[in-house]
């Protein structure tokens, strides 16, 4: 019956839109979690491809693997399309970080203009999803990429499956539009109890082995999607090509009208581009790295169009070795100890008794040097600086990388890191590595707390409840609690453990605590006199204020 | 029964459903440009559209609006924000003076910078127009200081975190989709929009900022709990 009052044209508009932006949606996620920044050009005549009056780049493997994944269907009730974001180590063990839901539920708006009202309302709602991806505990990982870890996604089409995020997962809601048809929702679960390694674990010394107790949970679903990389490029070509976007997307040529609502334009048309596409990585570096453990990730890879990365794949017969750098646009990938947002301090000079092995690791690979700048990746500079204004992205700096070989394959790390990657154990890289440094750990020895509670501060600065920074509770896990307001949803119920250790820690009394708005009677009256002059010099003020209160 | 006839009630304006949303953060002295960078930046990306061409019977065509992450450098921290120099210029300039007030203000480092939308409202002459706020960010802002590296270091992360927490804020204010401008025509557009940049095009707004006195807040706080206390209001 809903249908009938939505026009025919309305109906196939709304379909389109909902179509393209659950690829949009798709597209935004995974190039959050390449691993780079990303940066794409405004531009004031509308081009007509840019779905949302967005410029959001179209990855076509991306593209592809959502539309297998829709199958040409729609999100509907009970029919929700998820974005799973997982990180695989080195030694394959791999854990769900994030699962991006689209769901559609069945309160309708019929009241509300398609072609006008919902089409802007998505725009926003992509814009929403910009931000939030960028600052869920994953996306600090995914920068962090390429050296112990990848990050891959998968996506699915059917019931959400949350399973896999471990106990106490966080939700977080991106947005909704309401529609003639339903309301669409978008939003993020994500896991927790890894946060605290996304941030301290790569840089320095992570304290505490064998937290993460369920990530040798096998798959649930073995026959679900495969997984893929968000960023891993092959080091062979296996040949798949993929429908460029344009044979198969349609145009969006938008056109509102300020008249009346009835007189609303807008159109829809297919149109075939005679031009090819712009170039994803214009902007979007694939990091040209390879991992030893190809053989496990699926056969479905990023193939960018090799000319133009600059790197062709037939340069390379296997998959490369080294601990990240190539990439220009990747200053964050580290190798050793060292600050976000720069460059890190790279030893020119190897450590002593590695010189041999390194030479033994670049012999196999014809004519690619990886001390300095190589043919392969200066011109990856070239085609990175094409990139629009040469304001987008990351200093273009490359990073010399060393080779150290180490005990386990294709484990790369400075020799003053002592590993335990040739243990056997899962996840071992996150074991303690220098143990001297624990006293130093203030996540051990947690430092006292800085800064005190003013009791001026509002309600969303408050730092009590979440139990993270407190300090109170001697646990030896220190949770770094994304408690963000407003965020928790009645249809997700509350981990219990989660109530239950808030419970434990409630916030203090604000009027038991003592703070430096409270005074002692004593200074209290020694300020007397100086108030007394200050209220004498604004009592017109306070008049006015004491009326007020009548 | 007599009818009793009521004066129309002045149509509801949007100063009346001026929305006002208020974020505050505690940040370190070379954290203050970044942080208000930050949501500045997240809130326009909410708030500009492409720009705007007009076409021949009332119908415009939008441009597209292109993104960029940026890097904090002193703050474990990365937002996005709408490719525009100019915007970028723009917002750059107020932090900067607001940073610099701070300062040199001499107080406890307390401020609070506002971003406000509005529209304005043309008035027959002599009559000069009206500004007509529909919705106002504030962001409180407290300067510490903090004594050593270790402490520094901790303070990138926690700060890092808080302003993850004022992203989802202000995407679920976004969310709730309240009140908006109208489209306008396209003679009233620049009633709406600041259509004075090349490549994309935000709502009017502007952005001011205040420095606290620290006696002055403490002495009116301090007042009103008297005052209410006694009148047990």
């Amino acid at each position: 019956a809903m249908d009938t009052d939505l026009s025919s044209q309305d109906r196939k508009d709304l379909d389109k839109f909902i179509k393209f932006f659950a690829l949009k949606t798709v597209q935004v996620i995974v190039q959050a979690r390449l691993g780079e920044k990303i940066c794409t050009r405004s531009s004031s005549s509308p081009t007509g491809s840019d779905w949302f009056n967005l410029a959001i780049k179209d990855i076509p493997e991306v593209t592809h693997e959502a539309k297998k994944a829709l199958a040409g269907q729609l999100p509907a009730v009970g029919r929700s399309m998820c974005v799973e974001i997982s990180l695989k180590t080195s030694e394959g063990d791999s854990m769900e970080l994030e699962i991006w839901c689209l769901e559609m539920n069945e309160k309708c708006d019929k009241e509300i203009k398609v072609s006008y009202t919902v089409y802007n309302r998505l725009s926003l709602l992509l814009k929403s999803l910009l931000a939030i991806t960028r600052v869920t505990p994953a996306y600090r990982l995914s920068r962090k990429q390429g050296h112990e870890y990848v990050i891959l996604y998968r996506i699915y089409f059917g019931e959400v499956q949350l399973s896999g995020l471990g106990e106490g997962f966080q939700t977080v809601r991106v947005g909704t539009v309401g529609t003639p048809v339903g309301t669409i929702t978008l939003s993020c679960a994500y896991r927790i109890n890894l946060a605290f390694m996304s941030t301290r674990q790569f840089e320095r010394t992570p304290p505490i082995m064998g937290i993460i107790i369920d990530h040798f949970v096998d798959r649930p679903y073995p026959s679900s999607s495969p997984m893929h990389p968000c960023n891993y490029r092959a080091g062979e070509d296996n040949g798949a090509v993929y429908p460029s976007v344009e044979d198969s997307q349609e145009v969006c040529t938008t056109s509102f009208s300020t008249s009346p609502p009835s007189q609303c334009v807008f159109t829809v048309t297919k149109a075939h581009f005679q031009t090819p596409p712009p170039v994803v990585t214009d902007t979007l570096k694939v990091p040209v790295m390879g991992l030893a453990f190809s053989h496990q990730l699926s056969s479905s890879r990023l193939s960018y169009q090799p000319a133009a990365l600059g790197v062709g794949s037939a340069d390379m017969g296997y998959p490369l070795l080294f601990a990240g750098g190539l990439n220009a646009a990747h200053p964050h990938q580290l190798i050793g100890p060292g600050k976000d947002g720069g460059v890190p301090p790279i030893p020119s000079q190897p450590a002593h008794g590695t010189q041999a092995d390194q030479e033994r690791l670049c012999t196999p690979l014809d004519g690619v040097h990886y001390s300095a700048a190589t043919p392969s990746s200066s011109e990856d500079t070239e085609t990175v600086s094409n990139s629009s204004d040469g304001k987008c992205g990351s200093p273009h700096d490359l990073l010399e990388t060393i080779f150290i070989r180490k005990v386990g394959a294709f484990v790369n790390k400075p020799i003053n890191q002592v590993t335990m990657a040739n243990l056997d154990i899962p996840f071992a890289m996150f074991a303690p590595k220098n143990v001297e440094l624990e006293d130093n750990d203030p996540m051990v020895n947690p430092p006292d707390s800085p800064e005190t509670e003013s009791p001026l501060q509002g309600s969303l600065h408050s730092e009590g409840s979440s139990g993270s920074s407190t300090g109170n509770t001697h646990d030896d896990f220190v949770m770094i609690d994304f408690k963000p307001a407003f965020s928790k949803d009645d249809i997700l119920p509350m981990d219990l453990g989660t109530f239950y250790r808030e419970f434990q820690n409630p916030p203090q009394l604000s009027s038991l605590s003592i703070d430096i708005g409270a005074q002692s009677m004593a200074e209290d009256l020694d300020s007397l006199p100086e108030k007394l002059a200050v209220h004498e010099k604004n009592v017109k003020e306070f008049d006015a204020f004491v009326e007020t209160l009548q | 029964p007599r009818r009793t006839h009521h004066r129309a009630p002045p149509a509801a304006t949007p100063a009346m459903n001026c929305r006002a949303e208020v974020l505050e953060v505690s940040v370190e002295g070379r954290q203050v440009e970044e942080a208000m960078l930050a949501v500045l930046h997240t809130v326009l990306l909410h708030r500009s559209t492409g720009k705007f061409h007009y076409k021949k019977e009332g119908t415009y065509s939008i441009g597209t609006v292109g993104t960029q992450d940026v890097d904090c450098d002193f703050i474990d921290f990365a937002y996005v924000r709408v490719s525009s120099e100019e915007l970028d210029r723009a917002l750059r300039k107020a932090v900067g003076e607001f940073k610099d007030a701070l300062r040199s203000s001499g107080s406890d480092g307390m401020g609070q910078i506002s971003l406000e939308f509005y529209q304005k409202k043309k008035s027959r002459w002599p009559f000069s127009d009206e500004c007509i706020p529909w919705e106002l960010w504030t962001i409180k802002v407290n300067v510490v200081n903090l004594a050593n590296e270790q402490e520094r270091q901790i303070c990138r992360e926690k700060v890092g975190e808080k302003l993850c927490e004022k992203i989802i804020n202000i995407v679920e204010v976004m969310n709730r989709h309240e009140y908006l401008p109208k489209m306008p025509t396209q003679s009233e557009v620049d009633n709406v929009f600041d259509t004075s940049l090349k490549d994309v095009q935000p709502y009017l707004y502007k952005i001011s900022y205040q420095i606290t006195d620290s006696l002055g807040t403490s002495v009116t706080t301090t007042m009103r709990r008297l005052i209410k206390d006694t009148l047990a209001l």
